[in-house]
């Protein structure tokens, strides 16, 4: 994709494209279980490819999430500067293409999932230099957090989550309004299908779409999505497009390891033999329709997925949540999530901190979240954006606990007056 | 019977990584009855070149799904897939395209 952008951004293509790309890897190496050496390896190969495209590049470290706040899981004001008129032209450059068919292929190019470009506007060239390995007391933090967790499902749902939280941040940082992912259409019907058999069916239009803009004013795009793996790699070799491998966290893993590795042997193990396949999840995916969004506060959105989590269960959480649920009380019932709150005289001790981590995910995060035995090693802004939503939470309960039980009382006593009145009227 | 053949034969997109990292391998297989063909050469590859994990790369008689096969730059299936006939000085890539996100 690095590599189709900068065609299309060179002086003798047809159209022009009209954006200023930057480009961010993300280095995972910590999560890996890589060493220090590999890392510096892979790091310096990087830089290379990245400095020769011309274009600004950054370089963050995993462990940089543990230095984030909290604000990168609130959803911004919805409007991004001069967007509209750069995303349709970008769009249509891309259509309109004529010398490729894929492109620097997440496995090719800088690794998996890590081919991520940025549209900045323009006047910002700086190329930001990593200043240094990652702090150590971080890469162990990072190293401890995956390592609590059991599955390696759970694991692969972390990192993802954590690398988009860190790439929104960086692009909002430096005043990025989209951001470019080099998802091709056979990872998308992996994604799809991978996402439907974890519990996050609901975010599918998001997931596996053209754009998401579930984080209000960063929208994630995905232009590789026509493309299958096979055109990409094909590309690949045919333009003799420079590339970095690096394993992945799940890399040499059996084929039973995780859901990923299962539902990708599965597609791909079908698509050789019926090679409409992948084609056909792919289209199907293109028929799922975005529920309307009316701003950003339409309902309590999921810590960590950052989509209004409707359809959230409790059932297997019982145990964690006392729940005292008062009849009409003015528990916050939006489309289907009608969601136990802690209601006490106020959280305290680990127990009460889980749960509020865990009242406010969707049914996906929840059932990952039971592979992570303590939520202690989260990074920071988590913990600290749970809290501060839990506490705005009974805030709101706090009134209309007040109110209801005035109308209680109200009705309580209108009602002995209604039957001393009627008894005095028999009487 | 078969005179030996000169292949190369090379891995890429993290396929390497079962084969000690090298991504080019120039081989020369030794003449034996039946003509080469990609069914024999991945027996071959599988007994003297995979280091580690062959259920990774190799399933039943052919690649893993997933596993691109370009033999002088065109796609395999193009030429017959396991029934292609090596010439001598042939180029056989192996592209893995899993894994990752």
């Amino acid at each position: 994709m690095v590599w189709q952008v900068l065609e299309g951004l060179s002086r003798d293509s047809a159209k022009r494209l009209r954006f200023v790309p930057g480009v961010i890897y993300v280095d995972e190496g910590a999560a890996c279980g890589q060493s220090p050496e590999d890392r510096a390896k892979t790091v310096a190969e990087m830089k290379l490819i990245l400095q020769t495209l011309g274009f600004p590049w950054h370089f963050v470290a995993l462990e940089e999430v543990f230095g984030l706040s909290p604000s990168v899981l609130r959803c911004s004001a919805q409007e991004p500067v001069g967007a509209v008129g750069t995303y349709k032209v970008a769009v249509d450059s891309f259509l309109q293409q004529q010398h490729t068919l894929g492109t620097e292929r997440a496995g090719g190019s800088p690794s998996p999932a890590q081919g991520e470009e940025w549209l900045s506007p323009p006047g910002t060239q700086e190329s930001q230099d990593p200043a240094g390995p990652p702090p150590a007391a971080q890469t162990e933090a990072l190293s401890r957090l995956f390592g609590s967790v059991k599955t390696l499902t759970a694991k692969e749902e972390f990192l993802h989550t954590l690398r988009t939280h860190l790439i929104l941040h960086v692009a909002r940082t430096h005043g990025y309004s989209k951001v470019m992912t080099g998802d091709s259409c056979t990872r998308l019907a992996i994604k799809l299908m991978t996402s439907l058999a974890l519990g996050r069916g609901a975010f599918l239009a998001w997931d596996t779409g053209f754009s998401d803009e579930r984080h209000g004013d960063v929208v994630v795009v995905r232009p590789m999505r026509d493309h299958t793996l096979k055109e990409v790699a094909f590309y690949n070799r045919l333009f003799a497009v420079p590339s970095v491998f690096t394993p992945a966290i799940d890399t040499k893993a059996p084929e039973k390891a995780s859901v990923h590795r299962l539902m990708e042997g599965f597609l791909l193990r079908l698509q050789a033999q019926f090679p409409s396949t992948v084609s056909t999840v792919y289209r199907t995916s293109e028929k799922l329709v975005k529920a309307p969004r009316d701003g950003c506060a339409a309902g309590p959105r999921c810590l960590l997925y950052s989509a209004t989590a409707f359809g959230a269960q409790t059932s297997g959480f019982s145990q964690t949540q006392p729940p005292t649920p008062r009849a009409g009380a003015g528990a916050p019932t939006e489309a289907g999530g009608a969601q136990d709150r802690c209601r006490g005289a106020g959280p305290c001790g680990r127990e009460d901190s889980r749960a509020q981590v865990i009242e406010q995910l969707c049914y996906g995060c929840r059932a990952n979240m039971k592979d992570v035995p303590s939520l202690d090693l989260l990074p920071p802004y988590i913990l600290a954006e749970a809290q501060l939503r839990s506490q705005r939470a009974s805030q709101e309960i706090q009134e209309y606990l007040v109110e209801n039980g005035a109308e209680e009382m109200q009705t309580a006593e209108s009602r002995a007056w209604g039957h001393q009145e009627s008894g005095a009227r028999i009487a | 019977m078969a005179a030996p053949l000169s292949v190369e034969v090379e891995f890429g997109g993290g396929a390497e990584l079962l084969f000690d990292g090298i991504k080019k391998h120039q081989v020369t297989l030794p003449g034996q009855e039946e003509p080469w063909d990609i069914r024999n050469l991945l027996v071959w590859i599988k007994k003297n070149l995979l280091k580690e994990r062959p259920e990774l790369f190799i399933q039943g008689d052919s690649v893993r799904p997933g596993i691109l096969v370009l033999v002088n730059d065109a796609d395999w299936e193009l030429l017959g897939e396991l029934d292609y006939q090596l010439q001598d000085q042939d180029n056989i890539l192996f592209i893995s395209t899993l894994h990752g996100g």
